[in-house]
């Protein structure tokens, strides 16, 4: 009963951990904040718009993939 | 023909300059946390509030360089996709099981643990925190573990085997990719050069606070600490250094050739301490000398090339014409360059004929493609050549860049004799003006180093993206050279902007923490 009391309270610990953690935080706040724009330039710019999976994006399986890689490869040497 | 040209030099300078602005980091986070834990053991085992600020003050510029560093590296993955799409579905899962053990590792380790050291000084006890700050040391080399292995596979392609249908390199032997003898190398000098990296960096912060007349004797105690981990570093450095030379000159003795600027190899070769290339010098060519100036070592490459100072080391034209090192260190006549490209094309044919077969549902013709691609594959990448002499490396720039991380090596090396034995045994001269401006600029002479190590690697390899499989020039999207130019300024103008961030909030703190005493910094 006290082993599953403990495993039910164990992410609300977690959380107050990671909470309490954030809260006192001096340096560490303007960090986050360019941890996160950092993050956001990096994934809903640069990967959004600028980066996609060129295989991915033109072709809709790996049969197809496979073959447009095998006919650049020999047909563009 | 011209854009993909554009677009191959592009894709490469692109990559070069992400991959050189997270390697500005990596390191330093790598060594950095070494540096912490071995300080918060001592902590540990003396409970002296002197050991708790240091670990305190070095874990917080860990934080901040770890925080500016995390994820400058997913740009590699992104470009892989876009600019590198060929590559990327060739290396097919030989790449991408070493890169999601990676990012699995990466997150759970570093992130919980790395939570746990600076938000859990009040929550958990000495020991645990202490553990957590290990596995955080350990996490962060073993992130780089598995970066370095798809590395090393490139260098040397080993474990896996050709499938056609799929278009990859089917992992065929995890263990023999993971212990291969370049992946071993790579690994260890690359880990102990963070270790060498982050101590001067300790050293170079330290001398600044001893300048400045603040906090000295945590100051000295640092440079203690950073001679121990950096003189080690360098000293495992040089000797994996050693074995990765071994390894060159049988896995890649053009590369080994292109860093000595050696065209006509001999018995009991010279290693060239310094030298000054003949800019007319051409491959193929053996009318005109390689050196403008040159001082040798004598004997010096064949002793580190084979650890035998009267063995032949082959040059870029003795290779050229097929002769080379055998893997138990014997010089044998192999297939000239002239002829793989030759059995290149061949491989290319063979794949055409597989094709064919495959579209006109032949079972029987796919099978004899197949047998006859086997035959020929470890030459296919040389049939995108038109002549032996665009399988040399730029032999300038790796020339020049390894003679540069060789002498910022051996000048690290007594730069951590002076700072092992002055924190010992002469405390005074670390005090001394001229040691601490020394001191503060071997941070940039550590990280130059650093990065002359990784073109002399990257460079030397060259025009393979798979050494003897892939070059460059096939390894590259269908994409217009326009979008890859416009976000290589794009990663130019984010990347230095982190950098400049970086260095100010570093510089920040490093001036506002020399200025509390050593209670203020260990409640902080």
């Amino acid at each position: 009963m006290n082993t599953f009391r403990h495993v039910k309270a164990f992410p609300g610990r977690v959380y107050r951990f990671y909470r309490d953690g954030f809260r006192s935080m001096t340096v560490g706040r303007y960090l986050w904040v360019l941890i996160l724009v950092k993050l956001f330039i990096l994934f809903f710019i640069f990967k959004l718009f600028f980066f996609p999976d060129v295989l991915e994006r033109d072709y809709s399986d790996d049969s197809q993939r496979a073959q447009a890689v095998r006919k650049h490869l020999i047909d563009n040497p | 023909m011209d854009d993909l040209f554009t677009v191959v030099d592009w894709s490469r300078w692109q990559f070069a300059l992400t991959a050189m602005y997270h390697w500005l980091f990596v390191p330093l986070t790598i060594g950095l946390a070494l540096i912490v834990a071995i300080m918060e053991s001592i902590y540990v085992r003396t409970r002296a509030a002197k050991w708790l600020a240091m670990t305190k003050f070095w874990m917080l510029l860990f934080g901040i360089n770890f925080a500016i560093g995390v994820a400058t590296g997913i740009i590699l993955e992104f470009e892989f996709g876009t600019n590198w799409s060929n590559y990327s579905w060739f290396v097919g899962d030989i790449f991408g099981a070493p890169l999601a053990i990676e990012g699995i590792l990466a997150f759970f380790m570093e992130s919980t643990f790395i939570a746990v050291m600076f938000f859990g000084w009040k929550k958990f006890s000495p020991g645990f925190h202490l553990a957590a700050t290990w596995l955080t040391a350990i996490g962060t080399a073993l992130s780089a573990l598995w970066i370095l292995v798809a590395n090393a596979w490139m260098q040397q392609p080993v474990g896996m085997e050709f499938d056609p249908a799929q278009m990859r390199n089917v992992m065929s032997d995890f263990w023999a990719i993971v212990t291969s003898g370049t992946a071993v190398a790579k690994f260890t000098h690359t880990v102990a050069s963070a270790w060498t990296l982050a101590g001067v960096f300790v050293i170079g912060v330290s001398s600044w606070w001893i300048l400045r007349k603040r906090n000295v004797d945590m100051a000295l105690d640092s440079i203690r600490i950073a001679s121990w981990v950096g003189g080690a570093g360098i000293l495992v450095t040089l000797a994996t250094g050693d074995i990765s030379a071994v390894n060159v000159a049988r896995h890649q003795p053009m590369k080994l050739a292109a860093m000595e600027g050696l065209y006509r190899g001999s018995c009991g070769q010279e290693l060239v301490g310094f030298g000054i290339l003949n800019p007319d010098k051409k491959a193929g060519d053996d009318s005109v000398e390689p050196y403008l100036f040159d001082i040798g070592i004598p004997y010096g490459l064949s002793f580190l090339a084979n650890h035998d100072m009267h063995s032949f080391v082959p040059g870029i034209n003795d290779l050229i014409d097929g002769i080379e090192l055998t893997p138990d260190g014997d010089t044998v006549r192999t297939v000239g360059y002239a002829e793989r490209i030759v059995r290149g094309r061949q491989a290319h044919e063979a794949l055409r004929a597989y094709d064919a077969a495959m579209v006109a549902g032949d079972g029987e013709a796919m099978a004899k493609a197949t047998a006859e691609l086997k035959v020929d594959y470890p030459y296919f990448g040389y049939g995108y050549l038109d002549s032996p002499e665009e399988a040399v490396p730029p032999v300038a720039m790796t020339f020049y860049a390894f003679r540069v991380m060789v002498m910022a090596g051996g000048y690290l090396l007594l730069f951590f004799i002076f700072a092992f034995v002055a924190s010992y045994w002469r405390p005074q001269w670390l005090r001394h003006k001229v040691a601490c401006i020394i001191g503060m600029l071997s941070i940039v002479v550590v990280w130059v180093c650093s990065q002359a190590g990784w073109v002399t690697a990257e460079v030397g390899r060259q025009p393979w993206v798979i050494q003897d499989i892939l070059p460059t020039r096939a390894a590259i999207s269908e994409i217009a050279a326009s979008s890859v130019i416009t976000t290589f300024i794009m990663f130019a103008v984010v990347f230095t902007v982190l950098l400049v961030a970086e260095m100010s909030i570093m510089a920040t703190q490093i001036n506002k923490y020399s200025k509390m005493d050593i209670n203020e910094i260990s409640k902080s």
